[in-house]
Protein backbone atom coordinates (compact mmCIF):
# COMPACT_ATOMS: atom_id res chain seq x y z
CA UNK A 1 0.00 0.00 0.00
CA UNK A 2 1.05 3.07 -0.99
CA UNK A 3 2.62 5.77 1.76
CA UNK A 4 0.34 8.60 0.48
CA UNK A 5 -2.94 6.12 0.42
CA UNK A 6 -2.30 5.66 4.10
CA UNK A 7 -2.08 9.31 4.90
CA UNK A 8 -5.26 9.83 3.20
CA UNK A 9 -6.86 7.09 5.13
CA UNK A 10 -4.87 8.82 8.20
CA UNK A 11 -7.10 12.27 7.43
CA UNK A 12 -9.79 10.45 6.13
CA UNK A 13 -10.11 8.61 9.59
CA UNK A 14 -9.38 11.91 11.77
CA UNK A 15 -12.01 13.61 10.41
CA UNK A 16 -14.47 10.55 9.95
CA UNK A 17 -13.99 9.50 13.88
CA UNK A 18 -14.55 13.41 14.65
CA UNK A 19 -17.85 13.55 12.78
CA UNK A 20 -19.04 10.37 14.07
CA UNK A 21 -18.40 11.03 17.43
CA UNK A 22 -20.17 14.66 16.74
CA UNK A 23 -22.81 12.80 14.79
CA UNK A 24 -23.74 9.63 17.35
CA UNK A 25 -25.03 11.98 20.18
CA UNK A 26 -22.73 11.11 23.06
CA UNK A 27 -21.70 14.53 23.31
CA UNK A 28 -24.07 17.45 22.55
CA UNK A 29 -23.08 19.24 19.40
CA UNK A 30 -22.23 22.58 21.37
CA UNK A 31 -19.98 20.91 22.71
CA UNK A 32 -18.57 18.73 19.71
CA UNK A 33 -20.16 19.77 16.69
CA UNK A 34 -18.87 17.96 13.48
CA UNK A 35 -16.33 19.94 11.44
CA UNK A 36 -18.59 20.65 8.57
CA UNK A 37 -20.13 22.62 11.09
CA UNK A 38 -17.02 24.27 12.26
CA UNK A 39 -16.79 25.53 8.61
CA UNK A 40 -19.23 27.19 8.52
CA UNK A 41 -19.15 28.94 11.80
CA UNK A 42 -15.55 29.92 10.01
CA UNK A 43 -17.05 31.38 6.79
CA UNK A 44 -20.09 33.49 9.25
CA UNK A 45 -17.60 34.87 11.26
CA UNK A 46 -15.82 36.18 8.24
CA UNK A 47 -19.05 37.66 7.28
CA UNK A 48 -21.06 38.83 10.34
CA UNK A 49 -19.07 40.47 13.52
CA UNK A 50 -19.29 38.71 16.55
CA UNK A 51 -18.56 40.41 19.87
CA UNK A 52 -18.09 43.61 17.69
CA UNK A 53 -16.00 42.73 14.42
CA UNK A 54 -15.44 40.53 12.11
CA UNK A 55 -12.85 37.59 12.21
CA UNK A 56 -11.08 39.33 9.89
CA UNK A 57 -10.73 42.74 12.02
CA UNK A 58 -10.19 40.41 15.52
CA UNK A 59 -7.34 38.89 13.74
CA UNK A 60 -5.40 42.54 12.38
CA UNK A 61 -6.09 44.00 15.69
CA UNK A 62 -3.99 41.08 16.94
CA UNK A 63 -1.56 41.41 14.53
CA UNK A 64 -1.11 45.26 15.17
CA UNK A 65 -0.03 44.30 18.84
CA UNK A 66 1.67 41.55 17.74
CA UNK A 67 3.75 43.84 14.93
CA UNK A 68 4.61 46.30 18.05
CA UNK A 69 5.43 43.96 20.68
CA UNK A 70 7.81 41.96 18.13
CA UNK A 71 9.15 44.87 16.91
CA UNK A 72 10.12 46.41 20.02
CA UNK A 73 11.62 42.80 21.24
CA UNK A 74 14.05 43.12 17.83
CA UNK A 75 14.75 46.83 18.14
CA UNK A 76 15.83 46.95 21.72
CA UNK A 77 16.96 42.78 22.09
CA UNK A 78 19.25 42.50 19.15
CA UNK A 79 21.22 45.58 20.11
CA UNK A 80 21.23 44.75 23.38
CA UNK A 81 22.65 40.87 22.51
CA UNK A 82 24.98 42.60 20.12
CA UNK A 83 26.44 44.77 22.73
CA UNK A 84 26.55 42.41 25.33
CA UNK A 85 28.97 40.25 22.87
CA UNK A 86 31.08 43.14 22.70
CA UNK A 87 31.39 44.78 26.16
CA UNK A 88 32.20 42.24 28.51
CA UNK A 89 31.02 44.45 31.49
CA UNK A 90 27.70 44.95 29.99
CA UNK A 91 27.41 41.27 29.70
CA UNK A 92 28.46 41.02 33.39
CA UNK A 93 25.76 43.42 34.67
CA UNK A 94 22.52 41.99 32.19
CA UNK A 95 23.31 38.48 32.01
CA UNK A 96 22.86 37.32 35.64
CA UNK A 97 19.30 39.76 35.89
CA UNK A 98 18.44 38.52 32.37
CA UNK A 99 18.96 34.95 33.59
CA UNK A 100 16.74 35.43 36.80
CA UNK A 101 13.92 36.82 34.25
CA UNK A 102 14.10 34.37 32.21
CA UNK A 103 12.49 32.14 34.14
CA UNK A 104 9.53 33.82 35.08
CA UNK A 105 6.74 32.46 32.21
CA UNK A 106 5.68 35.36 30.10
CA UNK A 107 2.35 34.95 30.93
CA UNK A 108 3.00 35.68 34.43
CA UNK A 109 3.94 39.29 33.59
CA UNK A 110 -0.21 39.72 32.88
CA UNK A 111 -1.32 41.45 36.07
CA UNK A 112 1.76 43.83 36.05
CA UNK A 113 0.82 44.37 32.24
CA UNK A 114 -2.11 45.39 33.03
CA UNK A 115 -1.53 47.37 36.26
CA UNK A 116 1.24 49.40 34.29
CA UNK A 117 -0.16 49.61 30.98
CA UNK A 118 -3.34 48.95 31.35
CA UNK A 119 -5.73 46.69 28.93
CA UNK A 120 -6.35 47.82 25.47
CA UNK A 121 -3.05 47.60 23.35
CA UNK A 122 -0.24 48.57 26.34
CA UNK A 123 -0.66 45.47 28.51
CA UNK A 124 -0.56 43.19 25.35
CA UNK A 125 1.89 44.60 23.98
CA UNK A 126 4.28 44.08 27.04
CA UNK A 127 3.20 40.72 27.62
CA UNK A 128 4.43 39.86 23.96
CA UNK A 129 7.89 41.62 24.11
CA UNK A 130 8.38 39.53 27.40
CA UNK A 131 8.13 36.62 25.07
CA UNK A 132 9.93 37.39 22.16
CA UNK A 133 12.40 39.47 24.01
CA UNK A 134 14.60 36.27 25.07
CA UNK A 135 15.27 34.76 21.55
CA UNK A 136 16.66 37.89 20.58
CA UNK A 137 18.76 38.59 22.82
CA UNK A 138 20.30 35.00 23.48
CA UNK A 139 20.68 34.59 19.23
CA UNK A 140 22.40 38.17 18.64
CA UNK A 141 24.47 37.76 21.52
CA UNK A 142 25.55 34.23 20.45
CA UNK A 143 25.95 35.46 17.06
CA UNK A 144 28.46 38.36 17.89
CA UNK A 145 30.39 35.69 20.80
CA UNK A 146 30.79 33.19 17.37
CA UNK A 147 32.33 35.90 15.36
CA UNK A 148 35.45 34.38 13.55
CA UNK A 149 38.77 35.75 15.79
CA UNK A 150 40.44 36.72 12.80
CA UNK A 151 37.72 39.15 11.62
CA UNK A 152 37.99 41.14 15.13
CA UNK A 153 41.49 41.39 14.87
CA UNK A 154 41.74 42.56 10.98
CA UNK A 155 38.84 45.35 11.80
CA UNK A 156 41.20 46.21 15.02
CA UNK A 157 44.61 46.47 12.94
CA UNK A 158 42.05 48.86 10.91
CA UNK A 159 41.77 50.74 13.78
CA UNK A 160 38.30 50.42 14.08
CA UNK A 161 36.58 52.19 17.04
CA UNK A 162 33.92 50.22 19.29
CA UNK A 163 30.66 52.02 17.97
CA UNK A 164 31.80 50.23 13.82
CA UNK A 165 32.81 47.52 15.61
CA UNK A 166 29.63 46.68 16.40
CA UNK A 167 27.70 47.57 13.31
CA UNK A 168 30.13 46.38 10.65
CA UNK A 169 31.83 44.21 12.02
CA UNK A 170 29.61 41.78 14.48
CA UNK A 171 26.02 42.62 13.48
CA UNK A 172 26.72 41.62 9.66
CA UNK A 173 28.74 38.41 10.84
CA UNK A 174 25.88 37.60 13.29
CA UNK A 175 22.49 37.83 10.93
CA UNK A 176 22.12 34.05 10.06
CA UNK A 177 22.09 33.48 14.27
CA UNK A 178 19.95 36.66 14.55
CA UNK A 179 17.03 35.49 11.99
CA UNK A 180 17.30 32.24 13.25
CA UNK A 181 16.48 33.87 16.99
CA UNK A 182 13.74 35.96 15.16
CA UNK A 183 11.88 32.73 14.12
CA UNK A 184 11.96 31.81 17.74
CA UNK A 185 10.90 34.92 18.68
CA UNK A 186 7.68 35.32 16.88
CA UNK A 187 6.51 31.59 17.55
CA UNK A 188 7.03 32.73 21.17
CA UNK A 189 5.57 36.39 20.76
CA UNK A 190 2.51 35.03 19.04
CA UNK A 191 1.83 32.42 21.56
CA UNK A 192 1.43 35.10 24.36
CA UNK A 193 -0.18 37.46 22.56
CA UNK A 194 -2.81 34.62 22.58
CA UNK A 195 -2.26 33.92 26.08
CA UNK A 196 -2.59 37.95 27.26
CA UNK A 197 -6.01 38.43 24.77
CA UNK A 198 -7.49 35.76 26.80
CA UNK A 199 -6.77 36.80 29.72
CA UNK A 200 -6.75 41.12 29.27
CA UNK A 201 -8.21 42.30 26.02
CA UNK A 202 -11.66 43.99 24.58
CA UNK A 203 -11.21 42.64 20.91
CA UNK A 204 -8.66 40.52 19.35
CA UNK A 205 -8.57 36.72 18.05
CA UNK A 206 -8.28 35.87 21.73
CA UNK A 207 -10.79 38.00 22.98
CA UNK A 208 -12.91 36.36 20.24
CA UNK A 209 -12.21 32.99 21.34
CA UNK A 210 -13.34 34.07 25.21
CA UNK A 211 -16.40 35.38 24.13
CA UNK A 212 -16.79 31.97 22.24
CA UNK A 213 -16.23 30.05 25.32
CA UNK A 214 -18.38 32.07 27.82
CA UNK A 215 -21.58 30.88 24.88
CA UNK A 216 -20.67 27.82 25.17
CA UNK A 217 -19.31 27.58 21.41
CA UNK A 218 -17.67 24.86 20.66
CA UNK A 219 -17.57 26.01 16.75
CA UNK A 220 -16.49 29.68 17.95
CA UNK A 221 -13.38 28.57 19.64
CA UNK A 222 -12.55 26.11 17.33
CA UNK A 223 -12.85 28.75 14.28
CA UNK A 224 -10.24 30.97 16.49
CA UNK A 225 -7.98 27.95 17.16
CA UNK A 226 -7.51 27.36 13.08
CA UNK A 227 -7.89 31.16 12.36
CA UNK A 228 -5.14 31.17 15.44
CA UNK A 229 -2.98 28.49 13.39
CA UNK A 230 -2.95 29.93 10.11
CA UNK A 231 -1.92 32.77 10.58
CA UNK A 232 0.99 31.53 12.90
CA UNK A 233 2.10 29.25 10.21
CA UNK A 234 1.90 32.39 7.71
CA UNK A 235 4.50 34.24 10.01
CA UNK A 236 6.84 31.49 10.42
CA UNK A 237 6.80 30.97 6.50
CA UNK A 238 6.90 34.82 6.17
CA UNK A 239 10.43 34.81 8.47
CA UNK A 240 11.56 31.21 6.70
CA UNK A 241 11.54 32.92 3.26
CA UNK A 242 13.66 35.98 4.35
CA UNK A 243 16.16 33.31 6.48
CA UNK A 244 16.47 31.70 2.60
CA UNK A 245 17.07 34.49 0.99
CA UNK A 246 19.57 35.85 3.12
CA UNK A 247 21.51 32.78 3.07
CA UNK A 248 21.39 33.09 -0.54
CA UNK A 249 22.47 36.30 -0.23
CA UNK A 250 25.33 35.72 1.58
CA UNK A 251 27.31 33.05 -0.32
CA UNK B 1 20.43 46.12 41.36
CA UNK B 2 19.10 45.65 45.03
CA UNK B 3 20.22 49.18 45.69
CA UNK B 4 18.87 50.68 42.95
CA UNK B 5 15.40 48.48 43.61
CA UNK B 6 15.78 50.34 47.18
CA UNK B 7 16.60 53.97 46.07
CA UNK B 8 14.00 53.98 43.65
CA UNK B 9 11.00 53.25 45.62
CA UNK B 10 11.77 53.59 49.17
CA UNK B 11 14.41 56.28 49.45
CA UNK B 12 13.30 58.63 46.91
CA UNK B 13 9.55 56.97 45.64
CA UNK B 14 10.68 57.95 42.22
CA UNK B 15 8.49 54.98 41.01
CA UNK B 16 4.86 55.27 42.97
CA UNK B 17 4.14 52.12 45.47
CA UNK B 18 0.99 51.19 43.54
CA UNK B 19 3.30 50.84 40.09
CA UNK B 20 5.86 48.75 41.95
CA UNK B 21 6.24 47.29 45.35
CA UNK B 22 8.98 48.47 47.80
CA UNK B 23 11.39 45.46 48.77
CA UNK B 24 9.97 45.83 52.61
CA UNK B 25 6.40 45.14 50.90
CA UNK B 26 7.44 42.35 49.30
CA UNK B 27 8.96 40.95 52.39
CA UNK B 28 5.67 41.47 53.98
CA UNK B 29 3.35 39.35 51.51
CA UNK B 30 5.88 37.17 51.21
CA UNK B 31 5.87 36.74 55.41
CA UNK B 32 1.86 36.75 55.00
CA UNK B 33 1.63 34.24 51.88
CA UNK B 34 3.99 31.73 53.98
CA UNK B 35 2.56 32.45 57.53
CA UNK B 36 -1.35 33.18 57.19
CA UNK B 37 -2.32 32.68 53.67
CA UNK B 38 -3.56 34.55 50.65
CA UNK B 39 -6.29 33.42 48.08
CA UNK B 40 -7.33 30.71 50.18
CA UNK B 41 -4.30 28.71 50.77
CA UNK B 42 -1.03 29.55 51.94
CA UNK B 43 2.46 29.57 49.52
CA UNK B 44 3.51 25.99 49.71
CA UNK B 45 -0.27 24.89 49.01
CA UNK B 46 -0.30 27.50 46.08
CA UNK B 47 3.13 25.60 44.52
CA UNK B 48 2.39 22.21 45.72
CA UNK B 49 -1.23 22.28 43.80
CA UNK B 50 0.36 23.63 40.71
CA UNK B 51 3.62 21.30 40.44
CA UNK B 52 0.83 18.94 40.86
CA UNK B 53 -0.97 19.42 37.94
CA UNK B 54 1.97 20.11 35.93
CA UNK B 55 3.45 16.88 36.59
CA UNK B 56 0.44 15.08 36.15
CA UNK B 57 -0.30 16.49 32.59
CA UNK B 58 3.29 16.44 31.53
CA UNK B 59 2.71 12.21 32.60
CA UNK B 60 0.07 11.88 30.30
CA UNK B 61 1.74 14.08 27.38
CA UNK B 62 5.05 11.93 27.62
CA UNK B 63 3.20 8.30 28.09
CA UNK B 64 1.32 9.48 24.63
CA UNK B 65 3.96 11.41 22.91
CA UNK B 66 6.83 9.94 23.40
CA UNK B 67 5.50 6.41 22.37
CA UNK B 68 3.65 7.70 19.13
CA UNK B 69 7.31 9.58 18.05
CA UNK B 70 8.79 6.66 18.64
CA UNK B 71 6.38 4.69 16.46
CA UNK B 72 6.30 7.49 13.60
CA UNK B 73 10.04 7.42 13.43
CA UNK B 74 10.53 3.71 12.89
CA UNK B 75 7.86 2.75 10.86
CA UNK B 76 7.15 4.88 7.68
CA UNK B 77 3.35 3.86 7.32
CA UNK B 78 2.41 4.60 11.01
CA UNK B 79 4.18 8.14 10.00
CA UNK B 80 1.86 8.64 6.76
CA UNK B 81 -0.77 6.93 9.21
CA UNK B 82 -0.58 9.56 11.64
CA UNK B 83 1.22 12.60 10.56
CA UNK B 84 -1.74 14.70 9.22
CA UNK B 85 -3.54 14.73 11.67
CA UNK B 86 -0.85 16.01 14.10
CA UNK B 87 0.66 18.58 11.46
CA UNK B 88 -2.98 19.91 12.11
CA UNK B 89 -2.81 20.34 15.00
CA UNK B 90 0.88 21.15 15.36
CA UNK B 91 0.36 24.72 14.65
CA UNK B 92 -2.25 25.42 16.79
CA UNK B 93 -0.56 26.96 20.08
CA UNK B 94 -1.23 25.53 23.66
CA UNK B 95 -2.60 28.66 25.20
CA UNK B 96 -5.30 28.48 22.18
CA UNK B 97 -6.70 25.01 23.72
CA UNK B 98 -7.64 26.90 27.28
CA UNK B 99 -11.03 28.10 25.96
CA UNK B 100 -11.49 24.75 24.49
CA UNK B 101 -10.87 22.86 27.81
CA UNK B 102 -12.69 25.53 30.18
CA UNK B 103 -15.74 24.75 27.15
CA UNK B 104 -15.40 21.02 27.81
CA UNK B 105 -14.06 20.49 31.36
CA UNK B 106 -15.02 23.83 32.96
CA UNK B 107 -12.44 25.62 35.05
CA UNK B 108 -11.13 22.61 37.28
CA UNK B 109 -8.49 20.70 37.51
CA UNK B 110 -9.31 18.46 34.73
CA UNK B 111 -9.59 20.91 32.17
CA UNK B 112 -5.82 22.38 32.52
CA UNK B 113 -4.70 18.61 32.84
CA UNK B 114 -5.97 18.43 29.59
CA UNK B 115 -4.26 21.88 28.41
CA UNK B 116 -0.93 20.63 29.57
CA UNK B 117 -1.44 17.06 28.27
CA UNK B 118 -1.66 19.24 24.45
CA UNK B 119 0.69 21.66 25.41
CA UNK B 120 3.64 18.82 25.77
CA UNK B 121 2.43 16.08 23.89
CA UNK B 122 3.88 18.21 20.97
CA UNK B 123 6.99 18.69 21.71
CA UNK B 124 7.61 15.11 22.89
CA UNK B 125 6.13 13.60 19.53
CA UNK B 126 8.49 15.98 17.43
CA UNK B 127 11.45 15.27 19.24
CA UNK B 128 11.07 11.48 19.67
CA UNK B 129 10.20 10.93 16.04
CA UNK B 130 13.23 13.00 15.04
CA UNK B 131 15.72 11.30 17.47
CA UNK B 132 14.87 7.77 16.08
CA UNK B 133 15.63 9.08 12.88
CA UNK B 134 18.60 10.64 14.10
CA UNK B 135 20.08 6.62 14.70
CA UNK B 136 22.81 5.88 12.36
CA UNK B 137 21.39 3.29 9.88
CA UNK B 138 24.50 0.90 10.24
CA UNK B 139 22.99 0.75 14.11
CA UNK B 140 19.78 -0.76 12.86
CA UNK B 141 21.08 -2.70 10.55
CA UNK B 142 23.76 -4.23 12.79
CA UNK B 143 21.06 -5.08 15.11
CA UNK B 144 18.86 -6.93 12.58
CA UNK B 145 21.48 -9.05 11.61
CA UNK B 146 22.22 -10.23 15.46
CA UNK B 147 18.74 -11.26 14.47
CA UNK B 148 17.46 -9.50 18.05
CA UNK B 149 13.38 -9.31 18.72
CA UNK B 150 10.89 -6.45 18.22
CA UNK B 151 10.92 -5.48 21.58
CA UNK B 152 14.39 -6.13 22.53
CA UNK B 153 14.92 -3.41 19.22
CA UNK B 154 13.07 -1.12 20.87
CA UNK B 155 13.92 -1.38 24.37
CA UNK B 156 17.78 -1.49 23.58
CA UNK B 157 18.54 0.83 20.48
CA UNK B 158 15.61 3.08 19.56
CA UNK B 159 15.31 4.23 23.37
CA UNK B 160 18.70 5.03 23.89
CA UNK B 161 19.92 6.24 20.29
CA UNK B 162 16.71 8.56 20.95
CA UNK B 163 16.93 9.55 24.68
CA UNK B 164 19.27 12.49 23.74
CA UNK B 165 16.55 14.01 21.72
CA UNK B 166 13.67 12.56 23.84
CA UNK B 167 15.26 14.83 26.71
CA UNK B 168 15.56 18.10 24.58
CA UNK B 169 11.70 17.74 23.86
CA UNK B 170 10.72 16.82 27.32
CA UNK B 171 12.72 20.40 28.63
CA UNK B 172 10.73 22.10 26.14
CA UNK B 173 7.46 20.20 27.30
CA UNK B 174 8.25 20.93 30.02
CA UNK B 175 8.31 24.52 29.75
CA UNK B 176 5.50 24.58 27.64
CA UNK B 177 3.61 23.25 30.35
CA UNK B 178 4.54 25.31 33.12
CA UNK B 179 3.53 28.30 31.18
CA UNK B 180 0.21 26.90 29.89
CA UNK B 181 -1.07 26.41 33.24
CA UNK B 182 0.07 29.36 34.28
CA UNK B 183 -1.82 31.06 32.15
CA UNK B 184 -5.03 28.22 32.71
CA UNK B 185 -4.67 29.34 36.47
CA UNK B 186 -4.52 33.15 35.55
CA UNK B 187 -7.96 32.54 33.25
CA UNK B 188 -9.64 30.94 36.43
CA UNK B 189 -8.84 28.01 39.39
CA UNK B 190 -9.49 28.04 43.09
CA UNK B 191 -5.67 27.47 44.19
CA UNK B 192 -2.19 27.69 42.59
CA UNK B 193 0.50 30.14 41.88
CA UNK B 194 -1.75 31.51 38.68
CA UNK B 195 -4.60 32.49 41.31
CA UNK B 196 -2.20 34.34 43.71
CA UNK B 197 -1.26 36.14 40.48
CA UNK B 198 -4.93 36.77 39.88
CA UNK B 199 -6.02 37.63 43.19
CA UNK B 200 -3.07 39.96 43.27
CA UNK B 201 -3.76 41.99 40.00
CA UNK B 202 -7.65 42.26 41.12
CA UNK B 203 -6.30 43.35 44.52
CA UNK B 204 -4.23 46.19 43.25
CA UNK B 205 -1.61 44.50 45.45
CA UNK B 206 1.71 44.75 43.42
CA UNK B 207 3.72 42.91 46.52
CA UNK B 208 1.87 40.02 45.96
CA UNK B 209 2.10 39.45 42.48
CA UNK B 210 5.21 39.94 42.68
CA UNK B 211 5.80 37.36 45.10
CA UNK B 212 3.40 35.03 42.53
CA UNK B 213 6.22 35.83 39.48
CA UNK B 214 8.92 35.06 41.91
CA UNK B 215 7.72 31.78 42.73
CA UNK B 216 6.79 31.01 39.34
CA UNK B 217 10.54 31.43 38.34
CA UNK B 218 11.39 29.53 41.20
CA UNK B 219 8.93 26.73 40.58
CA UNK B 220 9.90 26.81 37.62
CA UNK B 221 13.31 26.22 37.45
CA UNK B 222 13.60 23.82 40.23
CA UNK B 223 11.53 21.51 37.79
CA UNK B 224 13.77 22.39 34.70
CA UNK B 225 17.08 21.49 37.19
CA UNK B 226 15.16 18.20 38.48
CA UNK B 227 14.66 17.21 34.43
CA UNK B 228 18.30 17.24 34.05
CA UNK B 229 19.21 15.47 37.25
CA UNK B 230 17.25 13.35 35.79
CA UNK B 231 18.47 13.46 32.12
CA UNK B 232 22.06 12.81 33.65
CA UNK B 233 20.84 9.66 35.75
CA UNK B 234 18.90 8.05 32.66
CA UNK B 235 21.55 8.52 30.51
CA UNK B 236 25.08 7.39 32.61
CA UNK B 237 26.74 6.97 29.16
CA UNK B 238 27.02 10.64 27.99
CA UNK B 239 28.50 12.33 31.14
Amino acid sequence: MSLRLLSLIGLVAFFGLWTLIALSGLVQPRFLPTPLAVARQFVELIEKPFVGYTLQVHLLSSLGRFAMGFGLAVAVGVPLGLLMGWFRRLDAIVTPLFDALRFVAPIAWVPFAALWFGTGIGGPVLIIFTGAFPPCVINAYRGAKFVEPRFIEAARMLGVGHVRMVTEVLLPASVPSIVAGLRISAGLGWQSLIGAELIVASSGIGYLMVKGQSNISTAIVMSGMIAIGIVGVAIDVALRALQARIERHRQ
Amino acid sequence: MLIAWYVLTTATQIIAPTRFPAPREVWDALRQIALTGYADARLHGHILHSVKLVLMGFAVAVATGVPLGLAMGWSRRIEALANPAFLLIRPIPPLAWIPLAIVWLGLGDAAKVLVIWFAAFVPSVINSYAGVRAIEPHMLEAARMLGIGRWTLVREVLVPGAAPMIFTGLRLSMQACWTTLVAGELIGAAAGLGRVLSQGALDIFPAMILVGMVGVAFAGGVMTWALGWIELRAMPWRR
